[in-house]
């Protein structure tokens, strides 16, 4: 595949998020890195600034619905087989009087494909998320997880949604 | 000697077993296939209860410490990485396995754009193909994919194109000739899905008109409107034929009809005449009776 260029200069940035109580406030360290995408279409900065925005914001969704055992709470993130998938384990878990949490806070993030006709983007995100599952409330394990993702966002009326959130081995 | 060499590669395996997996009480796989059944060992006596947990599934089993705990095929299929938690009357213990896709291709997210445009369109079509498994998992490990745009003449146009974190993407010419084409994506040999692109004639080429009097009026006709191709322009696309004669202009839109278009101006010696559809310029007549 073509060689990686650095177009954009590597962007680090915080942002204050707030989680559940018992489980801490935690600061997401996020870096981005936009590389040749190989593709005919020109990603322009403020679709990769969105897309990614809107990408950082399904993990608060998913933490909530995870947490919460709701799965109307991924509806504004999340669409097509990742909602189906998540949608169907919260319900497992919620059968089991069970809850997980998965806070993230670190993404290193890398643009890998953006379609011709513009109807997806494809992002690799490796993730520092902290993950506790809880059994009727009682804590079980909290573990801290260094995981790489693929990810691919397709666009509704208003953002980018998550169509694929899947952990791959590094 | 050779009891020495049993016993140093005896203590490597169980070295490298115990950085696979270093949860003592827990014996995991590395990794599993999707939908393929795998087992867990635990350590230990008595009763347990064994979690599985990801985002893509989630699993609680009641265990017999010491007993190897088996997941039939099926059991878990979303590609991902899960926890494994060990709750007993000890301490909990947890370790982590990931899910990969399963090899086979079994779905294609094909998309083809656009669905209709003109022949002869240098890269005009595009196809961006993401690879899923039987599961819906997007299949990472590369795989070559077959695109092929034919059109019903029987002239097709192919490319290969390897996946890259489960996408390939290609652009293809338009033909050249008028219909409904097939593209296709076929990966690794197998699987394809196709799409139908309808290819329409290009603007007019070569455009020209004739003009004949009758009854004191200029009649003007053109020479059937094709491509530069050949295709015939669709009846309805407007042609315009316009008159010039002094500083004045008369000006008639008329669409296409059984492949001409036709038009009738007033006679005026000296008068220019001109047709031209959208862009495309046609030829030009001076009216000198």
């Amino acid at each position: 595949m073509g060689k990686v260029t650095r177009l954009k200069s590597i962007l680090t940035f915080c942002a204050l998020f707030s989680a559940s109580a018992g489980f801490g406030a935690a600061q997401i360290a996020v870096r981005i890195e936009k590389t040749d995408l190989h593709c005919p279409r020109h990603l322009d900065d403020q679709t990769a600034t969105g897309a990614i925005h809107d990408y950082l914001e399904s993990w608060k969704s998913l933490n909530s619905a995870f947490d919460q055992n709701r799965t109307d709470l991924l509806d504004a993130d999340f669409v097509g087989a990742a909602k189906e998938k998540f949608a169907r384990t919260i319900q497992q878990q919620a059968a089991d009087g069970a809850r997980t949490r998965y806070l993230d806070r670190a993404h290193d993030i890398q643009i890998v494909f953006y379609s011709p006709e513009g109807l997806s983007i494809e992002l690799t995100d490796t993730v520092e998320y902290d993950t506790q599952l809880l059994d009727h409330d009682k804590p079980l394990s909290g573990q801290r997880v260094h995981s790489r993702y693929i990810v691919v966002l397709t666009p509704s009326e208003t953002r980018w949604k998550v169509r694929v959130l899947q952990a791959i081995p590094e | 000697m050779k009891y020495g060499r049993a016993i140093l590669l005896g203590a490597m395996a169980l070295a490298m077993l115990h950085q696979v997996f270093p949860e003592g009480g827990l014996t995991v796989p590395g990794t599993v296939t999707a939908g393929s059944a795998f087992s867990i060992q635990s350590s230990g006596s008595g009763g347990a209860t064994l979690y599985i947990t990801g985002m893509g599934h989630f699993l609680k089993r009641d265990v017999q410490l010491g007993q190897s705990t088996l997941f039939p095929a099926g059991s878990i299929y979303n590609a991902g990485h899960y926890l494994v938690v060990l709750t007993g009357t000890g301490a909990t213990v947890s370790s982590a396995f990931d899910v990969v896709p399963a090899s086979e291709p079994e779905n294609l997210s094909f998309l083809a754009r656009p669905s209709r445009l003109p022949v002869d369109l240098h890269n005009g079509i595009t196809g961006a193909l993401y690879v899923f498994d039987a599961y819906k998992n997007l299949i990472t490990v590369p795989k070559p994919v077959l695109f092929q745009l034919s059109n019903p003449a029987g002239a097709t146009e192919a490319r290969t194109v390897m996946t890259r974190d489960g996408a390939a993407w290609t652009q293809m010419d338009s033909t050249s000739q008028q219909g409904m084409d097939k593209f296709v994506a076929r990966v690794d040999d197998g699987i394809s899905s196709t799409r139908i692109v309808g290819q329409i004639p290009g603007d007019p080429c070569g455009l020209k008109m004739a003009a004949r009097e009758s009854g004191g009026k200029i009649q003007l006709q053109t020479d059937p409107v094709r491509d530069c191709s050949g295709n015939a322009v669709p009846d309805g696309t407007i042609v315009t034929f316009t008159e010039s004669d002094k500083g004045a202009q008369s000006t008639v839109d008329v669409p296409i009809k059984r492949g001409v278009a036709e038009a009738e101006l007033p006679a005026h010696s000296g008068a220019t005449i001109s047709v031209a559809s959208g862009v495309v310029l046609g030829n030009q007549i001076r009216w000198a009776r």
